[in-house]
């Protein structure tokens, strides 16, 4: 059966402009959660002077992923950042010097195993680029002996609004895209091999299927481009017919699913030694003259990203990430994380009011979950924990459709957030 | 920096409002109003436009009264008054069509909550309530008088549904030209704008197409005239106005198959065994009165758990 979706304006100004590197920024400000899970811990201490790529945080924990510091400079103090889930994490600042050195750490891994692969993606720091922030290595670490995963899905579907940098990742960067999965087929005993990528994008998909064309076990996947196509339960079901049961992962259906700048970033890392300290996102919005696609180490603020960007007047509205899951931020410091991908911004911004229900059912038939959002909503305003349980309000992934096509203008994505939290509070507890 | 605003995702919106649906479906009922006002005369039109600002007036008062938000800007109102006008016989007293606008949107609207809270369809509940009230004044058909002599000349007529002696041509009963409700007679007019609705994504056309359907299955299968059963009465009318109400019909597409299919079964056997001769109005009251029951047992499967997990 196929699964709900809804037709999104792709607003795709940026697609053809060929990525550029930023101005050296005069100071980064790294946090120290840049992936979901557990964050690190400074290794480093204010006053210490650091080298491009030198390690500035760790944890021993195995939900983690190293930081790297993106530029060469002296920590000069540190600050607080939220991060997308909503705590509150250290962050240090790092004021750049003209002279960026490579720390003498770097150096190519010897991958000659599975472990060592893994070990290897560790130590890259990576994380998921395409929005989620997941460390790459946990999901790499399934147990073969009990998970036989036959398929490696690349993830370039891409379906927000504005961002083209995972685009322009194949375009720049294809030979990586498909040298990363080679690597990850050949260790973790994968034997097939899938790149997703949305119909409206035919020179990746052309240019994708050129490079794959040697391997027979490689295939490109044109897909339907409706919005939310990169979910990764709807990109594996599009993909393989495969359905991730509720609670589970892509492992459990044997998909490994991997965001195509995530793949390419190792393919780059496996030779050269170069940590994730530097990304592209897309620079657009409404009052921005020129999009561009930009290559900025992680860490840049916010601000020293607008003043790259061609802007006609001052935004009233930023976010980083896309229109539909991104997150709006008010300060001009917040940096660019590992997972983002694009920084929008806009000015004279419509406020919504929002109306009463009028049960349409535009919301249910646009949850690629198979959910009820207003149901949600009402269950949710009654407090009503045994009624949000048969709704399975878990399942709901924040993707925005519901919010999106609502007549009323009713924030029904935020709520479902809302519930979701409050069951999680109130099933723990007990 | 300019001071920035935070908000929750997603930051961009589709272009629709209340507003623009209800103007839509405004748009979608001006053939059928203007059919209804060449055949009948102009006093229908006046009739249709005195509901529509009776409506307004209520909801504005009830809104003042209570001390609740203005909503009559969302045009949800003038919705009910156009549909309610329209479902009126021509010569219909305006005293008691204002009778009907009160009880569709106060009675039936407002005490429940207002928009999207109702569970019946307001002015289909009104009509019924004329309907009983003022059975004679209901059931004062005129004959259309462009077709026939002169104004002057209009007079009461039995509905073809009534007495099958006097039954009209096809194609006159298409075009419209025979007795009846303001807005039900044209069935190229309620066409047209059912088409308009279906093309801009506002109604499901599952619902008029089970509706209408069911009712020509039962009339092929008992013997009647299908053509004649399909454009006799509100039918058509019901079928893409009344039963695609968004507040008091199932909010699934199974369940709005379920909610018309009902609705077809009902105005058949109220047709074809009760004493009434129409039977649409009180299929979709009936079948408004289960909505509840119905959206409660048909729900979509939530992704990857099983259908029985997903019942409530």
């Amino acid at each position: 059966m196929r699964t709900n979706s809804i037709r999104l304006p792709h607003f795709n100004r940026a697609a053809e402009i060929r990525s550029s590197e930023i101005k050296l920024p005069a100071k980064v400000i790294i946090s120290m959660s840049q992936h979901g899970g557990v964050p690190c811990k400074p290794t480093v201490s204010v006053g210490d002077e650091v080298k491009t790529g030198q390690i500035i945080g760790d944890s021993d924990a195995v939900m983690s992923a190293p930081i790297h510091s993106s530029v060469t400079g002296k920590v000069t103090g540190t600050t607080e950042i939220m991060n997308i889930f909503g705590r509150i994490h250290e962050a240090l600042i790092i004021e750049t010097v003209p002279n960026q050195v490579m720390s003498e750490d770097i150096e190519p891994p010897v991958i000659d195993s599975r472990e060592a692969l893994i070990a290897a993606v560790k130590k890259s720091g990576s994380v998921g680029l395409g929005g989620a922030g997941f460390p790459t290595h946990i999901k790499l670490s399934y147990d073969p002996s009990e998970t036989r995963v036959d398929t490696l899905i690349v993830n370039g579907a891409e379906c927000e609004p504005y961002i083209t940098s995972d685009y322009r990742t194949f375009m720049e960067d294809g030979e990586r895209v498909i040298e990363g999965m080679l690597l990850l087929m050949k260790y973790l005993d994968i034997p097939v091999g899938a790149i997703g990528i949305e119909a409206d994008k035919p020179a990746a998909i052309r240019k994708m299927s050129v490079l794959a064309k040697p391997y027979k076990n490689i295939t490109v996947y044109s897909l339907p481009s409706r919005y939310p196509q990169g979910a990764e339960k709807i990109l594996v079901r599009n993909i393989t017919g495969r359905t991730i049961g509720k609670g589970q992962f892509p492992v459990s259906v044997g998909c490994l699913v991997l965001n195509c700048s995530t793949v390419a970033f190792i393919g780059n890392y496996v030779k050269t030694g170069i940590p994730l300290i530097k990304r592209r996102i897309t620079v657009d919005g409404s009052i921005v003259n020129k999009p561009r696609n930009l290559i900025v180490p992680i860490g840049t603020p916010a601000g020293d990203v607008m003043a790259a960007a061609d802007i006609r007047v001052q935004p009233d509205r930023a976010y980083m990430g896309g229109p539909m899951m991104g997150q709006t931020f008010y300060d001009p410091e917040t940096p660019v994380m590992k997972f983002t991908n694009a920084m929008i911004m806009f000015a004279d911004t419509k406020e919504y009011t929002q109306t009463a229900c009028i049960r349409c059912g535009r919301c249910v038939n646009a949850c690629s979950m198979g959910l009820v959002p207003t149901d949600i909503e009402h269950a949710f305003d009654k407090k009503d924990i045994e009624w949000l349980k048969a709704l399975h309000v878990e399942l709901c992934m924040n993707c925005g459709a519901c919010s999106y096509v609502c007549p009323a203008k009713r924030n029904i994505s935020e709520k479902n957030q809302l519930a979701k939290l409050f069951l999680r509070e109130n099933t723990s507890k007990k | 920096m300019s001071e920035l605003l935070i908000e929750p995702s997603p930051h961009i919106r589709a272009n629709t409002s209340t507003r623009k649906i209800m103007l839509n479906v405004l748009i979608a009922l001006l053939p059928s109003v203007a059919a209804g006002t060449y055949i009948f005369g102009l006093r229908s039109l006046v009739l249709v436009v005195l509901c529509a600002a009776f409506c307004v007036i209520f909801e504005m008062l009830y809104n003042i009264i209570t001390k609740r938000p203005q909503t009559i800007y969302d045009l949800s109102a003038v919705v009910t008054g156009v549909l309610l006008g329209m479902n009126l016989p021509p010569s219909f007293p305006v005293y008691m069509a204002a009778i009907g606008c009160f009880a569709a949107i106060v009675v039936v609207k407002q005490f429940f909550g207002g928009i999207g809270q109702n569970f019946a369809n307001p002015a289909i509940t009104a009509r019924i309530v004329l309907m009983l009230s003022f059975g004679k004044y209901m059931t004062a058909w005129t004959v259309p008088f462009p077709f026939g002599k002169t104004a002057a000349d209009a007079v009461s007529s039995a509905t073809p549904l009534a007495s099958p002696e006097t039954m009209p041509s096809y194609l006159d009963m298409f075009l419209g030209n025979r007795a009846g409700c303001i807005g039900e007679v044209c069935i190229a007019a309620l066409l047209l704008g059912g088409l308009y609705l279906i093309i801009r994504g506002i109604i499901d056309p599952l619902t008029p197409l089970c509706f209408i359907g069911t009712v020509a299955l039962c009339a092929f299968l008992s013997g009647h005239d299908v053509l004649m059963q399909i454009m006799s009465g509100g039918l058509v009318l019901g079928a893409f106005f009344m039963a695609t109400d968004y507040a008091t019909t199932p909010i699934t597409r199974l369940g709005k198959v379920i909610f018309a299919v009902g609705c077809g079964l009902i105005t058949s056997l109220i047709r074809f065994f009760g004493i009434y001769p129409e039977g649409v109005s009180f299929s979709i009251l009936i079948m408004n009165i289960l909505v509840p029951l119905i959206d409660r047992y048909v729900r979509p499967t939530p992704f990857g758990t099983r259908k029985k997990e997903a019942a409530k």
